[in-house]
C-alpha cells in the first residue's frame, strides 16, 4: 500500500517536474554554462582553444570596456533611484489618497501602456519628443521656440526613456506593501507630532522597505540588461554595456570576449543587489516574496 | 475649575449627511467623560475633530481656553489612542514611545529618562528592549497610552481602545484605566458603545444619538434619572411596558397598560393626559412576590417561563399579558423559585418612584430589532 502510494505521489510529480525542469536546462543552465566555459577560451595561432583567463583581463585592461560598464552600472543606479522618487508618491496616491474606482483606473492605466512591447513603447516616446515631434511643433507654433530643438538622442533622453519602461515594476510591488499599511499608522505617526517628511521616514518607508527593495531589485536588473532604450534613445556617446556584449557576439564574432562581458555583468549586477540588500538589513527570501 | 476642553455647537456634514449635529459639551480639567453611543452615532467623528483629523463644518472646539480650530493634529496639545492602537511594528516598545518626543526635538538622556517613568507608571518596568510583536493585548493597551501620556497631553482621546480585548481582561482594564487616569490626572475623553465601560470608569457620561447628545450626566444619574426613552434602554438592562397616560384631578398620574390594568407612575409632569407613553422598569427595581400590605406598591400578574442562572448576575424571564416581549426580574442567589414551573403565575412588585416614563416616540434600540 506505502508502496503504491509512493509510486503514485513520484508519477504526478515527475509529470510536472519534467518539463521545468527540461526548459530550465535545456534552455538555461546549459547554455550558460556553455557560455561559461567559452568565457576562459582563447584560440590560439593554430585555430585550437585553449585555456586562458584573457577575455577578462581585456576587460580591466582597455579602458573603453570598464568605463563603458561602469558609466551603466552608475546611470542604472541613478535610473533606479528615480524610479523610486516617483514611484513611491504614485502608488501613495493609489493605496491611500484616490477611492477604489479611481484607484483601480489609475492602475490599469499604468498597467495598459505594457502590453506593447518595449519597441513600440519608445517609439511612441520618440514621436513625441524628436526633432519633428508633437511637442516641439506645439512649441514652435505657440512661438515659445523659433525652430524645433533635438531633444532626443543625449543620456538625459535614455534616463527618461528607462524610467517610462521600467517604472511598472516598481509601481506593483510598492503598492502591494503600501496597501497593507494600516491608515490608522500615519494618523498615529500624524497625531503623535510628526511632519509628512518624518512620517515618510520613520513609518511609510520601512513598513514598504521589502516591496521598495523588490521593485529596486527588479528595475535595476532591467535596466542594466537593457538593450533597447539606450540604442534608440541614447546619443553616440550614450554607450551601454550591453551594447559591447552585443557588438562582440554580432560585429566581431568574438563568443568567447562576449561571454566574459556577460558574465562580468551578471556577477557585478549580483553584488551590487547584495550590497544594496545587506545595507538596507533586508533578506532575499522576503524580497522576492 | 478649568475647562480642559469645550465644544461648542460642533455639527459635521458629509455631503448631505449629517455625523455630529449641534453638539455643545465642556469637560473640567482631570475628568474622565465619556461619549456613550451605538455605532453609527457620531461619536468616533467627533473624537477626530477634537483631535483634528475632520475639520468641523460649523462650531468651535476650544482646548484649554484656546480654539484648535484649523490647527493640524500634530500641533493640536491632544493625542488620539487608537482604536486598533496603532503601534509601529518596525520600532520596539522604546521607540514607540520615543516617536512624538523626538519628533519634539527632544534627545538623549531626558528622553531616556521620561520613558523609563511613563514604563514605572503603566506597569511594564523593563519591557522598553521588547519588540511590539512579542505584546499580549493588555500590554499592547498600555505601551499605546505611554505613548500618548509620556507627551503630557492637555486632553487624551480614546477611541474604544478595550474594544479588541478579551471580556476577561477588557473588566480588568476598565478598572486599571480609571486608576491610571486618577494618578496622572490628565483628562480622558473616552469613546464606547459599552454602556457598562463609561458607567464604571467616568466621572461624566454623555449619551450619543444621530449625531446629538441625548443627556450629559454623572453615571448614576444617567442610570436612576434617563432623560429620554432612549437612554433608559441603552443605558442598563430595563423592562419596557407601553400604555395610556391618565392623569388624575390631584395630579397624580396612573398608566393603563394594554390589558387595561392600571399603574401608578411618579414623575410625569411633562406628559399629556391620554398621551400614548412607554413605562420603563429596572430589573433589580422588581420584587417577585411582595409581601401584601404594602400600599404603594404597584403589582403585576405575569406568567413565569425561565430561570437564566449567570452567577451573581442570575434573571428570571417572565411574559405580560399577550405580548410575547420578556420581562427580567434580578433574582436573589437563592434557590426560593426553582419549584417554579413555566406558564405558572406569579406576582412582581415596584414601587412607582423606581420607574421611569416617556412619551411613546417609537425608538427601538437594537436587541428589540
Amino acid at each position: 500500500m506505502t508502496n503504491y502510494r509512493k509510486h503514485k505521489i513520484k508519477w504526478s510529480f515527475l509529470v510536472f517536474f519534467t518539463p521545468v525542469f527540461l526548459w530550465l536546462m535545456l534552455l538555461f543552465v546549459i547554455p550558460n554554462l556553455e557560455l561559461f566555459r567559452l568565457s576562459f577560451l582563447l584560440m590560439d595561432d593554430d585555430g585550437g582553444m585553449v585555456f586562458s583567463m584573457i577575455n577578462y583581463v581585456a576587460f580591466f585592461e582597455d579602458s573603453v570596456y570598464w568605463l563603458t560598464f561602469a558609466r551603466t552600472v552608475g546611470y542604472s543606479l541613478v535610473v533606479t533611484i528615480l524610479v523610486l522618487i516617483v514611484a513611491l508618491p504614485v502608488s501613495f496616491y493609489i493605496t491611500k489618497i484616490a477611492n477604489i474606482k479611481t484607484s483601480g483606473l489609475l492602475m490599469v492605466m499604468i498597467l495598459v501602456p505594457f502590453w506593447v512591447s518595449e519597441i513600440v513603447r519608445v517609439y511612441g516616446l520618440m514621436l513625441l519628443f524628436r526633432e519633428s515631434g508633437i511637442i516641439n511643433t506645439i512649441l514652435v507654433n505657440m512661438g515659445l521656440l523659433k525652430e524645433p530643438i533635438e531633444m532626443l538622442y543625449n543620456d538625459a533622453s535614455m534616463i527618461m526613456g528607462l524610467i517610462y519602461t521600467t517604472i511598472l515594476f516598481m509601481i506593483v510591488p510598492i503598492v502591494g506593501v503600501m496597501d497593507s499599511l494600516d491608515d490608522s499608522m500615519i494618523e498615529a505617526a500624524y497625531d503623535l507630532g510628526a511632519k509628512k517628511k518624518d512620517i515618510w521616514r520613520t513609518i511609510i518607508i520601512p513598513h514598504c522597505l521589502p516591496g521598495i527593495m523588490s521593485g529596486c531589485i527588479v528595475v535595476f536588473m532591467l535596466v542594466l540588461g537593457n538593450y533597447i532604450t539606450p540604442s534608440m534613445m541614447g546619443g553616440k556617446y550614450s554607450l551601454w554595456f550591453t551594447q559591447q556584449i552585443y557588438n562582440q557576439f554580432i560585429a566581431y564574432l568574438n563568443w568567447n570576449q562576449g561571454a566574459a562581458f556577460g558574465f562580468l555583468l551578471l556577477f557585478i549586477s549580483s553584488f551590487v543587489i547584495w550590497a544594496a540588500l545587506k545595507l538596507t538589513g533586508q533578506k532575499l527570501t522576503e524580497v522576492v516574496k | 475649575m478649568q475647562l480642559a476642553l469645550s465644544v461648542k455647537n460642533v455639527t459635521k456634514k458629509f455631503g448631505n449627511y449629517t455625523a455630529v449635529d449641534e453638539v455643545s459639551f465642556d469637560v473640567e480639567d482631570g475628568k474622565f467623560f465619556s461619549i456613550l453611543g451605538p455605532s453609527g452615532c457620531g461619536k468616533t467623528t467627533l473624537l477626530r475633530m477634537i483631535a483634528g483629523f475632520y475639520e468641523p463644518t460649523s462650531g468651535d472646539i476650544e482646548i484649554r481656553g484656546e480654539s484648535v480650530i484649523g490647527l493640524e493634529p500634530n500641533r493640536r496639545p491632544v493625542n488620539l489612542i487608537f482604536q486598533h492602537l496603532a503601534l509601529f511594528p518596525m520600532m520596539n516598545v522604546k521607540e514607540n514611545i520615543a516617536f512624538g518626543l523626538r519628533r519634539r526635538g527632544e534627545k538623549g538622556k531626558i528622553v531616556d529618562g521620561k520613558i523609563l517613568e511613563m514604563l514605572e507608571r503603566v506597569g511594564l518596568p523593563g519591557y522598553d528592549k521588547h519588540e511590539i510583536s512579542q505584546l499580549s493585548g493588555g500590554q499592547k493597551q498600555r505601551v499605546a497610552i505611554a505613548r500618548s501620556l509620556v507627551l503630557e497631553p492637555s486632553v487624551l482621546l480614546l477611541d474604544e481602545p478595550l474594544g479588541a480585548l478579551d471580556l476577561k481582561l477588557r473588566e480588568h482594564m476598565k478598572v486599571e484605566l480609571k486608576e491610571l487616569q486618577a494618578q496622572v490626572g490628565t483628562t480622558f475623553i473616552y469613546i464606547t458603545h459599552d454602556q457598562s465601560e463609561a458607567l464604571l470608569m467616568s466621572d461624566h457620561v454623555a449619551v450619543m444619538k444621530d449625531g446629538k447628545f441625548e443627556q450629559i450626566d454623572s453615571p448614576q444619574n444617567l442610570y436612576l434619572n434617563p432623560a429620554s426613552s432612549f437612554v433608559a434602554q441603552f443605558v442598563g438592562n430595563n423592562n419596557k411596558f407601553t400604555g395610556t397616560l391618565l392623569k388624575e384631578s390631584n395630579n397624580a398620574a396612573m398608566i393603563q397598560l394594554e390589558d387595561g390594568i392600571k399603574v401608578r407612575v411618579a414623575n410625569a409632569d411633562q406628559l399629556e393626559h391620554q398621551e400614548k407613553v412607554e413605562l420603563f422598569i429596572r430589573p433589580e427595581a422588581m420584587i417577585i412576590n411582595p409581601k401584601t400590605g404594602l400600599d404603594e406598591l404597584n403589582v403585576l400578574d405575569v406568567k413565569f417561563k425561565s430561570i437564566l442562572f449567570d452567577g451573581g448576575n442570575s434573571r428570571l424571564l417572565a411574559t405580560y399579558g399577550q405580548s410575547s416581549n420578556e420581562i427580567i426580574v434580578s433574582l436573589p442567589l437563592n434557590n426560593r423559585y426553582d419549584h417554579l414551573k413555566p406558564s405558572d403565575t406569579i406576582k412582581i412588585g415596584w414601587n412607582p418612584e423606581g420607574s421611569a416614563c416617556f412619551k411613546d416616540i417609537g425608538i427601538k434600540t437594537y436587541d428589540e430589532l
